[in-house]
């Protein structure tokens, strides 16, 4: 073991060689370095300090979550003594599966859930099996980006916009194509399958996977796999799907995992376009829980309970099918096989479909934030008209208040945290303790509704609900585990080389991360805030429980507003929803190139 | 009968839910209202109650110095759930919900768990309440509102049709089966969760129950079975012949209304009597959409605004609520451009100037004359609500 004693401004201390230098992150196999120079203090006091950083990343996230989920665990068996609930008893699960159709609601969130996560999972695999390193694969990386930015609720109103019988899709045919002079009698949205539910899901689920596909493709070499098979005579896309796809899924399998738990327990889409009647699991919890009669409280914690169950199910069989599919892969790519690349091609269409509905979407919820008169079957409205903005701007001041109030918290919040954590990280090595921060990724697999539920009934009996403290925390749950996600990966490829010139400068540790490691990751530092911004300013159930009805932000507003209300003023909102992190995002792309201007390096950093 | 101050000073002090407030009459309600900020918890389905709610705030800002905030909700059920958890919390003052729009068995939940402040006799524009011609303005579904809730708007159910499609509408809801058999998929009704599809069948089950006058008692077991069995063999009939067959429902009135002005549906219900008349004139529905009554006349009733007796703002939200009552907000209320609502005042006993507000409203096309509104038929007690929405879900989930 190769040591160096090192003494700069009167401190002397031991910096390991690189042979023993690397944390191990959290689980990956990347080789970091310790940084060189660490104050002397009495062992113990290292070890317990240097691991606060993470406990508190931990501690803020797993709280809420564990509270959360233990108080909607005891209503499920009758325990909630604020509502009478003294005696443990089974009566909520008989309430509960004496509810006619349950079985058809079970049916529709599974068919939603499971299926919203294969259709993106395929869409974006198939896609980049077929276009990979081409141009059409830059364009949809560049779409991406603002549909990612949507919240799910805006996205939602623009499939409605599109795909409701009277909506776009069926105007730009009629009555030339389809001979339609008025809407259909189809049922388009909102069948009793989940189909149309499925769909919406996807839309917003399948970019997101492409980008932590392309992500999980920088630690792939792909170039070199794809020329070794290409030699053994295997067409580029059955290639790719072959031997560069399993590469990349290890890295791919989180994300999967928390789009199906997404998918399973989201409640702001299925109330826009799941069906009403059975209704998806999530939105039956979330309706008798609001039911006046407040016996009601105990079937929706036990409804919660099931749709837990069901995630952990779902879950389950996922990792059991990835198995299967592993062995089936693993004997179609060794059994010489080159067919299926024209199947593949046809396949790789799914995405930019998927991408361009999104973006028709958006487009159509615009154009009714301004459309005057619009009948169908016209296919553009009769005049433009600014009403319904002119109506809406004073009645929003106060929600869009909330909801930048609270991103801007939330996302700041956990910042700080993931700086300091991954910080701590990368100078203590193991002591800090990094490996616990894979707990901070549990909100994003456990269902929102399994601990939200818990936390409102936690809140009213500490009586603590409907203040900002509660909506801000509420928020940093969900927005920490994708800010950390975002930011791990930059944090960890940091060239050590910088922080070591600084060290050998004089420069403290402090001082490095201020004046270098900050400054250097500056791009993908606003890139996980614009992240961290979006994901609050799509969170409508945090904002429902956790504000107790008291805060109002544009996330809620429109799905109040989407039961029945104007397209119009539906149109506002979702465009005014969608405009925050937008916004974000903006910034997020032009400071640095403002600020590193004369830096290239550092603007493609 | 007119309220002295010394009446109403010992109706504040019988109150057991008044306990702070000190005998001192309307003036002193009035200035310890001012700079209050009330939070008015309403459904926000409709756009043009969300506007008229919007023009009251103005309003009380400008004239009383509150801050009138509007709760949008869902579904009232929410504030009631609020309130009633609150209450099992332990909070008794402070709490989130200072006025709420209810009616209904919404209104009965709370009131019978005592949950409500008796304020509405003590308003000084109360006096002017029509209470003998318009008996919904103080018996709401055959529950007496004794002061718990204050009046706002009046409702009846109406039928629209576009003219030009459909010139010949069914005039009773027997026919209706038949017309929807002969039209399907062009008639809709709201889901029986919300409150103006469940008064469609409470508006079937007054025209086929073997004996409407078990309506206005509360509901039992045997009774409900007996009146329903009518009911349930017309809707069979009825219902593969709706909009999407019968599987989907819209969620509300607006939602309704929506396919009526895409031309998705030609007939629908309202409790809007001047819902025609407000859509055109806002340009929400064609200009030869036309409203009717049914034969034998239609369901109406009253919209209340309640005061939990744990409200943070109680004096604000008593001013709010006689402003609501006030001849300016209903003269505006009763404007077809603007919601179109019937009032809930009798106009012989205003004074000529606010008489004259609501002579100077506008006639517009589409909308009903009292004439042919008629007498509305009384609401049946909230039981039967309940029970038809719990029924109804039953036979639509299987």
């Amino acid at each position: 073991m190769k040591r160096f004693t090192v003494g700069v401004r009167g401190r002397t201390s031991t910096v390991l060689g690189p042979e023993q230098g690397g944390f191990n992150g959290t689980g990956s196999s990347q080789a970091g370095e310790q940084d060189p120079l660490t104050p002397t203090l009495s062992r113990r006091e290292r070890e317990r300090g240097r691991a606060i950083p993470v406990a508190l990343a931990v501690g803020v996230v797993l709280l809420p979550v564990g509270a959360g989920l233990l108080a909607t665990l005891l209503p499920a068996f009758g325990l909630l003594p604020a509502l009478g609930g003294r005696a443990f008893s089974l009566e909520p699960w008989r309430v509960l599966f004496a509810q006619p159709g349950l079985a058809a609601s079970v049916r529709v969130t599974l068919v939603a859930g499971l299926g919203a996560t294969v259709l993106s999972l395929a869409a974006v695999a198939l896609f980049c099996a077929a276009a990979h390193a081409s141009r059409p694969f830059r364009w949809a990386q560049a779409a991406v980006a603002p549909i990612l930015a949507t919240p799910h609720v805006a996205l939602a109103i623009g499939v409605l916009a599109l795909a409701a019988p009277s909506g776009i899709a069926a105007r730009l045919f009629s009555p030339w194509a389809t001979g339609w002079r008025q809407p259909p009698d189809l049922t388009t949205v909102g069948d009793g399958w989940g189909v149309s539910l499925m769909l919406g899901l996807a839309l917003k689920e399948a970019p997101y996977l492409l980008l932590m596909l392309v992500a999980a493709l920088n630690g792939v070499p792909t170039a070199r796999l794809l020329a070794v098979a290409a030699g053994l005579g295997q067409p580029a896309p059955v290639a790719w799907l072959k031997v560069v796809f399993p590469a990349a899924y290890r890295q791919l399998r989180l994300p999967v995992l928390a789009v199906l738990a997404y998918a399973l327990s989201a409640v702001d889409v299925a109330l826009l376009l799941g069906p009403s009647s059975p209704p998806p699991l999530s939105v039956l919890v979330v309706r008798w829980f609001f039911d006046p009669d407040l016996a009601r409280v105990f079937p929706a914690a036990a409804a919660a309970c099931l749709l837990l169950v069901l995630t952990a199910a779902a879950v389950a069989a996922w990792l059991a099918a990835e198995r299967a599919a592993g062995a089936a892969g693993r004997w179609w790519a060794s059994s010489g096989r080159t067919g299926g690349a024209g199947l593949i091609r046809l396949g790789g269409w799914m995405l930019p479909t998927l991408l361009g509905a999104a973006v028709l979407s958006l487009v159509v919820a615009a154009l009714w934030s301004v459309a005057g008169p619009w009948r169908f079957p016209d296919a553009l409205p009769a005049r433009l008209d600014g009403a319904a903005w002119a109506a809406q701007v004073a009645g929003m001041a106060a929600p869009f208040r909330t909801t930048l109030g609270a991103a801007l918290a939330s996302t700041g919040l956990a910042l700080v945290l993931s700086v300091a954590a991954l910080e701590a990280a990368a100078r203590h090595g193991p002591a800090a303790r990094p490996r616990w921060l894979g707990l901070v990724y549990v909100p994003l697999l456990a269902p929102q509704l399994g601990f939200l539920f818990g936390v409102q009934v936690a809140l009213l009996w500490l009586g603590l609900d409907g203040g900002w403290a509660a909506l801000v925390w509420a928020h940093l749950v969900l927005v920490l585990p994708y800010v950390l996600l975002s930011l791990q990966g930059p944090w960890a490829a940091l060239d050590p080389r910088l922080v070591r010139v600084a060290a050998c400068l004089g420069a403290s540790p402090n001082l490095v991360l201020l004046r270098v490691k900050l400054p250097v990751l500056l791009r993908p530092v606003l890139a996980a805030a614009a992240v961290g911004v979006a994901v609050s300013a799509g969170q409508y159930l945090a904002t429902l429980f956790a504000g107790g009805g008291r805060m109002a932000t544009l996330a809620t507003e429109a799905v109040t507003l989407a039961s029945g209300g104007d397209r119009r003023v539906l149109g506002v909102y979702a465009v005014a929803q969608a405009g925050v992190p937008l916004l974000f995002y903006a910034v997020a792309l032009a400071v640095p190139r403002l600020v590193w201007r004369r830096r290239a390096a550092l603007r493609g950093a | 009968m007119m309220l002295t101050r010394r009446r109403l000073a010992a109706l504040a002090a019988a109150t057991p839910f008044a306990a702070h407030a000190q005998p001192a009459g309307w003036d002193g309600i009035a200035a310890r209202a001012r700079g209050q900020a009330v939070a008015f918890h309403a459904w926000a389905g409709d756009e043009r109650t969300n506007a008229f709610i919007a023009w009251t705030a103005e309003r009380v800002q400008t004239l009383h110095g509150i801050t009138l905030r509007h709760v949008r909700l869902r579904d009232t059920g929410e504030a009631v759930a609020r309130v009633v958890a609150e209450r099992a919390a332990g909070r008794d003052t402070g709490g989130a919900v200072d006025l709420v729009w209810i009616n209904g068995p919404n209104f009965l939940a709370l009131k019978q768990q005592g949950f409500l402040m008796r304020f509405a006799e003590g308003l000084p524009s109360f006096a002017l309440v029509d209470a003998a011609g318009k008996p919904a303005t103080v018996t709401d579904f055959t529950v007496p509102v004794e002061g718990f809730a204050a009046p706002w708007r009046m409702a009846q159910i109406v039928f629209l049709h576009d003219g030009a499609r459909q010139p010949s509408p069914p005039r009773t809801m027997r026919a209706m089966a038949g017309w929807a058999a002969a039209n399907r998929g062009r008639l809709a009704h709201p889901t029986a969760r919300n409150f103006l599809g469940a008064t469609f069948l409470k508006q079937a089950l007054h025209e086929l129950a073997p004996d409407p006058a078990v309506l206005q008692q509360p509901a039992t077991d045997a009774a409900f079975s007996a009146a329903a069995v009518p009911l349930w063999a017309w809707y069979d009939g009825l219902r593969p012949n709706l909009w999407r067959g019968g599987r989907q429902f819209p969620e509300n009135g607006p939602a309704t209304r929506n396919l009526l002005s895409d031309g998705e549906i030609d007939l629908m219900v309202s409790f809007n009597p001047a819902e025609a008349a407000t859509g055109i004139a806002t340009g929400l529905l064609p200009a030869t959409v036309r409203a009717y009554v049914l034969d034998g006349g239609t369901i109406g009733n009253a919209s209340f605004v309640a005061i939990p007796t744990n409200a943070s703002a109680p004096d604000g939200a008593q001013v709010v609520a006689d402003f609501l009552l006030s001849p300016e907000a209903q003269a505006r209320s009763q404007d077809a451009a603007v919601l179109g609502n019937p009032t809930v005042l009798d106009l012989a006993r205003l004074a000529p100037a606010d008489r004259a507000r609501f002579d100077a409203l506008p006639q517009v096309p589409g909308m009903l004359t009292p004439a042919e509104l008629g007498h509305p038929l009384p609401e049946p007690h909230p039981s039967w609500m309940t029970r038809i929405t719990a029924a109804w879900e039953q036979r639509t989930s299987a």
